[in-house]
């Protein structure tokens, strides 16, 4: 998937994130910050990294700000924002296919 | 040198007969060399002990470089008086090299932090260390070890002589004109003063700080006229709606409320369950509610408490006033039924810190006690338990009298949540110990009830009584299926604050954390 706009998903409530996707090119750019970060940062950009690999996203800034979300939530978060960025998040989710 | 909680304690801090943590009661029987201050004789009779403002109070003191300063911290995060006074030193007095010896630091303190950073504060000697000072303290700008200690660690350390006090700041709710102070009558109540009663009897010079001067005797009083210096009187000692929240209410959280039954069913599987059993809780949402189902089994049971101590705050008084606790004894009151009630209600007494908690008297409360309920920020497979780091590091809690209990208590239960957002509170190894699992009995969580296996006759009580209890490392495991197992936290080398276990050994110690950068 292309990010075509910037796109925001989450909020900064605690055990959520909120995540940014802006378009870019030349690779992934990554921010985070995060009130686990010296536990979790590590596993958190794995998750990220992971997510947009499924996804398909070659070229993207992503920002996340991180309040103690699981995994599964960052998955859900970043997702979220890079189809909202192509406008692709009202229908046809690809429930199983690229969002598993 | 590794200690008994296995904890790699630097030989360099092993001078002057410091040793390692070797065990609970280690100290048993030994003696202690009690110091005492050098004073000042009021023989000619004086009208009145007040001076205009805290620098003159100082320079009647001869506060200089150097010294060692002490608060109590009853005022909690309204207090104004420790940052008044270390202004007056710093910036009116141009005094450096000092030592802070707090009864414990909130983020009320936050701007003591600054003159940490400009060198001007150089020692911190306190049981709470949070907010700006916790940060500035885990990046390593105190240029000594922070020396932390629990509420009952601190009076033996003070009598002991490991810490000598040179000038002790009495925050005072009133006062009369002599310096005889009380917790109540005034326009900024916190009720018990006891905290502050070691420092004034230990410390070569004494100040006051009250906002209400009221007329002599101001009696019967908490800190005694014969131990002070000087009465300053201040516009406010501090902010009344911080000091004291409005009454403590019982958690309507239905996780609380399982665990808080829980906590009542295991203490009522006990044998120290009886009429005239001893209590302490702390004020979290489920050790609070704790109190409520515990009722119930007194009712049930047609049994009462015979006392409690602590930290109190309004359910214990309202158990009070219905007679079913026979006597309340606290060092400090957390909302304003406990402030409204210290010393009124018939039945409510103070007491000092060293009465309640320290180890190296002839008998703490701590020491009847056979209930405590506490909370835990991390606790480990061991059942040794963190409350003074976050789990990235950072200073940001108080051991308070969480070691002191655990180890005088009969039985001593934890109850916390699994996980606390994506932290693990049962985990494989506490980032520091504060309270060693040989005093910890129970660990009750939203997910499971276990007992420390070096107490195989509380299990015995739990099957007795048909409550399920699983281990502590299938508690682990199930907290890491959850939120993932955290990577090893990474430090620097130097030692930011060293943590004194209450009989004086070194329990741990927290070095500067080097923070994780994508």
């Amino acid at each position: 998937m292309k990010v075509e706009k910037t796109a925001v998903a989450g909020t900064l409530e605690s055990s959520d994130a909120m995540v940014t996707v802006e378009p870019s090119k030349g690779g992934i750019e990554m921010e985070l910050t995060s009130s686990v970060m010296n536990q979790y940062g590590r596993q958190i950009k794995a998750v990220v990294l992971e997510t947009l690999e499924h996804l398909e996203v070659k070229d993207c800034k992503v920002t996340i700000v991180d309040k103690g979300a699981l995994d599964c939530t960052l998955k859900a978060r970043v997702e979220c924002a890079v189809f909202r960025s192509c406008g692709k998040s009202d229908k046809n989710i690809p429930w199983g296919g690229a969002v598993r | 040198m590794i200690n008994a909680v296995g904890r790699d304690i630097p030989n360099y801090l092993l001078k002057d007969g410091k040793e390692v943590y070797q065990g609970k009661f280690y100290m048993d029987g030994k003696y202690i060399q009690k110091v005492a201050p050098k004073t000042v004789r009021y023989e000619k009779p004086q009208e009145s002990k007040i001076v205009a403002t805290i620098v003159d109070a100082l320079k009647q003191c001869g506060a200089k470089s150097g010294m060692t300063f002490s608060f109590h911290h009853h005022l909690r995060n309204g207090d104004y008086v420790a940052n008044m006074v270390m202004e007056a030193a710093v910036r009116e007095l141009g005094l450096c090299d000092l030592t802070i010896a707090a009864t414990s630091l909130g983020e009320a303190n936050d701007p003591i932090a600054e003159y940490i950073e400009e060198g001007k504060v150089i020692g911190l000697q306190t049981s709470g260390i949070r907010g700006k000072i916790g940060d500035v303290v885990s990046k390593g700008k105190l240029k000594t070890p922070a020396i932390i200690r629990s509420h009952g660690g601190r009076p033996r350390a003070i009598e002991a002589g490991e810490v000598h006090i040179d000038i002790a700041f009495v925050a005072a709710p009133t006062s009369d004109c002599v310096g005889n102070c009380r917790g109540i009558g005034g326009k900024s109540n916190c009720g018990s003063l006891g905290y502050a009663m070691t420092d004034a009897r230990y410390a070569d010079k004494v100040v006051v700080v009250t906002d209400c001067l009221v007329d002599f005797p101001n009696y019967p009083a908490s800190v005694e006229a014969i131990d002070v210096d000087a009465v300053v009187v201040v516009d406010s000692i501090g902010n009344p709606a911080k000091i004291a929240s409005a009454a403590a209410r019982i958690s309507k959280n239905p996780r609380d409320l399982m665990m808080a039954e829980n906590v009542a069913k295991v203490i009522a599987s006990t044998p120290y369950f009886k009429d005239g059993f001893s209590f302490q809780t702390g004020v979290g949402g489920p050790s609070l509610a704790a109190n409520l189902f515990l009722e119930r089994f007194m009712d049930k049971r047609n049994i009462k408490m015979g006392w409690a101590i602590g930290g109190i705050c309004g359910p214990m008084v309202e158990l009070l006033k219905k007679g079913k606790v026979g006597k309340v004894i606290d060092v400090q009151d957390f909302d304003l039924d406990a402030v409204n009630s210290i010393n009124q209600t018939p039945g409510h007494f103070e007491m000092s810190a060293s009465q309640y908690a320290n180890p190296a008297n002839k008998g703490a409360f701590v020491n009847k006690l056979d209930f405590v309920v506490l909370a835990a920020l991390e606790i480990d497979t061991n059942f040794n338990v963190n409350v003074l780091t976050g789990s990235d590091g950072v200073l940001r809690g108080a051991p308070g009298g969480h070691p002191d209990t655990a180890a005088g208590s009969k039985c001593c239960i934890i109850v916390t949540p699994l996980i606390r957002g994506r932290m693990a509170t049962v985990c494989e190894h506490v980032v520091t110990v504060t309270t060693p699992g040989d005093c910890v009995d129970v660990l009750v969580t939203d997910y499971g009830i276990a007992v420390n296996p070096l107490r195989p006759d509380i299990i015995e009580c739990l099957d007795n009584a048909h409550i399920p209890h699983v281990s502590i490392e299938s508690l682990k495991e199930k907290a890491y299926s959850i939120v993932g197992r955290p990577d090893d936290l990474e430090w620097e080398d130097n030692v930011v604050a060293v943590l004194e276990a209450r009989d004086g050994t070194i329990l741990d110690v927290v070095r500067q954390i080097r923070p994780y950068k994508v």
